[in-house]
């Protein structure tokens, strides 16, 4: 008879053994499973991503239920081992389950540490743990606002991003001046809660929290110095403890987590322990990595194998909060016997150190540009001298590649450890590239699970995979536009000139899209395409188009929207404001505002009384201001010459008339224009896409320029004399970017994708191809240059602004 | 035929494709989406998101996307498509000889203004 193997805790160690055991000796064991939580096994790191939305709960299943019934295990899932009786080797459960053992494997996990302080019990105070878990974060987070999260470590942060995520206001609060600070030096940590709060993330540092307020429900976390916040949701992130309460009860050795030996036994030969419940060698362990390591051992020791032993891990951290990189591993901190070698860029925000002792690598912590972590990761492994590498440590394997460049990588030995969390082999990787001619870094995942969980082996696989599939490696192709077409932005359109393509149908029929009317990625940008490429001809689709577009009016966040009549470069009179001012009268309009572009906007207005605003702004000679489209919006100007003092040029007449000639012009993304009357610039022309700055002798042009997300300053395009160039070049430029630039691509990367010299080449220096630009522009201005507001504000289309029926 | 719940709203030719009509409730908002296929749904005017306006979003297949965040609603089945999680009341509706049928949990009628032009 088949020897019985029991396993307590369908975790991930736990399960690892299970896998790692049928792939040396299947047919050696009936195999018992028993699990406290209701599913299969899943991958605890990737709850993070399913709390951000990043990911589906049953992405992360690593073996559904089915997969234990195909290998004839035994699972009982929802079912806690309440007894292990040694002497009878069995096992009982809270429901009256008996199952002999003749090995049995504890893999009981940790449980989180739940603050002792008065109101732990309401609701709303949760852990995070589970999937359970995250299912009670998620419901809060679709109910209330405010989320409290006590503890700045790595699970903490990545709590309070998903919280954040989901829409609630979250703030972090921490014991200790700085964030995960068994990870990470004071000065990555303060990098790092920099960009966290960047992006809206609160943090109160150096607090004790003294008590949760509330009745039934938490409302206020209350800090030891009698301060409060108020919170609905508060998560408890503030450390793990093993779980050893089955393995004491037993009678097993235990201090912090089970003792064990190098073969994994507990202090009973006969039961292995793996995962966070065990202690070996004094260290606990609360990562995967290791924990996968202690798992093979234990599946070889079980196999038969008894020359396997575990001789402890090193560990290395990453934070899975998308666009933070972070990483650190060893003896981060430094100190005493130590070199440190540094480096800081505080205007890209990276920083990196690598510790030393000796000429052996014994730490790093990276922000900021993460590329190298592996490659340190193995150097500290496997105990490699780097004292040839010093000077260059910092800057990564590439000097050091230099001189095997890929062949390099290759050389590497087959058992070379490269994917820590999947316990994948370089050799593996390489064969299985090669053998199933993989082509991308998600096949290879796909394929091998390297890269799959922390990705900290990310640039590893990549290098590999580049050195295997060698010189038919390319860099990927352009992306994709969306998940409708293989083709890229770029390959779209020139279909749609080559064949000229006149409408979406067309597009969608012609170039074989997967779904029969796209989407909403596709849709708005193949409508601009047309549009550009065939003004007058194409077929304009308004379905296809942003309800900004559809409805000449920005959607606020509640549903209403905002109407920005044009003032022709920010100039108005008595007659304009005063219809303005009726207008908001009439139509109750709640809030009146200036905007950055020196224009009125009316906040507010109801979907329903659009129609009527636009009509009754239009008889006052109102035309609309696309403060809402991808199109010109405003053309920002000083006042110049006519007033200033200093001014030497008419930058507000200039301006008036750039902004006549290019209101309606459809572009890729909004475009913004400014004319400055000296070189005081006060209408900040270096931040627009086009910026005229008068000089001296005439005109200096900018371009590219961006104030939003990321600042960019403009580069000079050329410098001019007369206002007719100003025109002429401004128009070449705007119908070079409508030509070229990818739909929702401003012009400060289409600049930095194409290059200055470029966009010089065809504006400046080649004169009769910027006249037939201007002229193209020109052209198609007929069509566009139409007052939207007079065509949806008659009768018949009113229509559409106001419910098909009352019923209320 | 028609049970009493259900409401002539107008005809079906007054949604434009790919595009939607509200009906005013006293449930609140309802966004009667006619898709490229003549298909026809009814959701409350409300994303599971922050509440966003529905019936402003594009509508492709069986989704459409919230002109707010642009999450993307099954119009089907009122969920939200993953990543994100969520659902929103959807109301039974039906086309029978072009006129759009909607079915409201309580009969009120007799408050009923048509507003379209036909
Ligand atoms: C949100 C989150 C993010 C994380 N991110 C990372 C990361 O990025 N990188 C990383 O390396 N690690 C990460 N970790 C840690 C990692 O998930 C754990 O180290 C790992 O899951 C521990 O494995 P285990 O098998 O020991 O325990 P677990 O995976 O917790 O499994 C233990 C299982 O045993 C069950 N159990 C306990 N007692 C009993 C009983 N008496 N009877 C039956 N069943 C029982 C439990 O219900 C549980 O399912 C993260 C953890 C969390 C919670
Ligand atoms: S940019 Fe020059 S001309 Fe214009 S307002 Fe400023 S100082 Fe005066
Ligand atoms: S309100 Fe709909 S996506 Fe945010």
């Amino acid at each position: 008879m088949k020897q019985q193997l029991v396993l307590v805790g369908n975790g991930m160690a736990g399960m690892k053994v299970i896998e790692e055991l049928l792939a040396l000796a299947p047919e050696r064991y009936d195999i018992t499973v028993f699990g406290a939580e209701p599913h299969g096994n899943y991958n605890r790191i990737l709850l993070s991503p399913v709390l951000a939305g990043e990911k589906q709960p049953d992405e992360i299943l690593i073996n559904p239920i089915d997969w234990y019934a195909e290998r004839g295990i035994q699972l009982h899932c929802g079912k806690a081992v309440t007894v292990v009786d040694r002497d009878a080797r069995i096992v009982r459960t809270d429901c009256g389950i008996v199952q002999p053992y003749d090995q049995l494997i504890l893999a009981t996990g940790s449980l989180p540490f739940v603050l002792p302080i008065p109101g732990r019990d309401l609701a709303g105070v949760v852990c995070y743990r589970d999937l359970h878990d995250v299912e009670q974060m998620l419901s809060a987070s679709r109910q209330f606002r405010n989320a409290v999260v006590i503890g700045g470590g790595l699970l903490g942060l990545e709590a309070a991003y998903g919280l954040q995520k989901q829409g609630m206001a979250v703030t972090v609060v921490h014991l200790l001046p700085t964030l995960m600070d068994r990870q990470l030096d004071a000065t990555a940590a303060t990098l790092l809660q920099q960009t966290l709060e960047a992006r809206g993330i609160k943090f109160k540092m150096a607090v004790q929290t003294s008590a949760l307020l509330g009745t039934e429900r938490v409302t206020a976390v209350q800090f030891a110095d009698g301060s409060s916040i108020p919170a609905d949701l508060v998560v408890m992130a503030a450390g793990v403890r093993p779980n050893i309460a089955l393995a004491q009860r037993s009678g097993l050795g235990c201090e912090r987590g089970v003792l064990v030996s190098d073969t994994l036994q507990s202090s009973d030969a006969r039961i292995y322990a793996v995962g966070e419940c065990v202690q070996h060698r004094g260290q606990c362990y609360g990562l995967v990595a290791p924990l996968y390591e202690q798992a093979r051992v234990c599946a070889a020791q079980l196999a038969g194998n008894s020359e396997a032993f575990y001789q402890g891990s090193m560990t290395s951290t990453k934070l899975k909060v998308t666009g933070v990189e972070l990483f650190s591993a060893g003896e981060f901190q430094g100190g005493d016997g130590c070199d440190s070698i540094v480096y800081q860029d505080a205007g890209a925000a990276v920083y990196k150190k690598v510790v030393l002792r000796g000429d052996k690598l014994v730490g790093a912590v990276l922000y900021g540009d993460t590329v190298d972590g592996g490659w340190y990761f193995q150097l500290m492994k496997a105990q490699t001298s780097v004292a040839a590498l010093r000077d260059s440590l910092l800057f990564g394997p590439v000097s050091e590649a230099e001189g095997g460049g890929q062949q390099a990588v290759l050389d590497w030995p087959d058992d070379k450890p490269v994917c820590d969390c999947n316990g994948v082999c370089k050799g593996k990787i390489v064969e299985t590239i090669r053998g199933k001619n993989l082509q991308t870094l998600d096949a290879v995942r796909a394929h091998t699970k390297a890269s799959a969980s922390c990705g900290a082996c990310t640039p590893m696989v990549e290098q590999l995979l580049a050195a295997a599939v060698g010189d038919n490696y390319s860099a990927p192709a352009l992306p994709a536009m969306c998940s409708c077409t293989t083709l890229s932005h770029d390959a779209v359109r020139s279909a749609i000139r080559e064949q000229k393509l006149l409408s979406l149908s067309q597009i969608f029929q012609t170039l074989a899209w997967r779904h029969a009317d796209g989407c909403d990625k596709c849709r708005p940008a193949l409508n601009f395409y047309l549009l550009a490429a065939w003004p007058g001809e194409a077929q304009d689709d308004s379905q296809a188009r942003f309800v900004n577009e559809r409805m000449h009016a920005n959607i606020q966040k509640d549903g209403s929207y905002s109407v920005v009549p044009r003032m022709w470069g920010g100039v108005t009179n008595s007659h304009e404001l005063r219809s303005i001012a009726d207008v908001v009268d009439k139509f109750q309009i709640p809030t009146v505002k200036i905007t950055g572009g020196q224009r009125v906007d009316l906040l507010g207005v109801k979907k329903s009384d659009l129609p009527g605003v636009w009509a009754d702004l239009a008889k006052a000679g109102f035309v609309s201001g696309h403060a809402y489209g991808k199109a010109l919006r405003t053309v920002k100007t000083c006042v110049g010459s006519e007033w200033c003092r200093f001014g030497t040029q008419d930058s507000t007449a200039m301006g008036i008339q750039l902004e006549k000639l290019t209101w309606g012009a459809w572009t890729p993304h909004k475009f913004k224009m400014a004319v400055s009357g000296c070189p005081r610039n006060c209408a900040e022309a270096t931040i627009k896409d086009f910026g005229v700055i008068a000089i001296e002798s005439g005109w200096e042009l900018h371009v590219g320029g961006n104030g939003g997300i990321k600042l960019r300053g403009t580069d000079v395009l050329c410098r001019v004399e007369t206002m007719a160039e100003v025109e002429e070049y401004c128009l070449a430029f705007m119908q070079l970017y409508r030509d070229e630039g990818r739909y929702l691509e401003r012009t400060a990367p289409y600049l930095e994708r194409v290059g200055l010299a470029y966009v010089q080449q065809r504006v400046v220096h080649d004169a009769a191809g910027r006249q037939l630009l201007a002229q193209r522009f020109r052209d198609s201005q007929q069509h566009f240059q139409k007052d939207p507001w007079a065509e949806l504000a008659s009768p018949a289309s009113r229509e559409r602004f106001i419910p098909i029926v009352d019923l209320s | 035929m028609l049970d009493s719940n259900w409401l002539a709203v107008g005809l079906l030719r007054n949604i434009p494709p790919q595009g939607s009509r509200v009906v005013r409730t006293e449930h609140g908002e309802i966004a009667v989406f006619r898709n490229s296929a003549d298909e026809v749904f009814a959701l409350l005017n409300r994303c599971p998101h922050r509440g966003g306006p529905l019936a402003e979003g594009i509508v492709h297949g069986r989704l459409v996307s919230c002109p707010l965040h642009a999450w993307q609603v099954q119009l089907d089945s009122g969920e939200a498509k993953a990543p994100d999680i969520g659902c929103v009341p959807r109301f039974p509706v039906k086309v029978v000889g072009g006129e759009v049928y909607l079915g409201l949990p309580a009969p009120t009628t007799s408050r009923a203004r048509l507003n379209t032009v036909d």
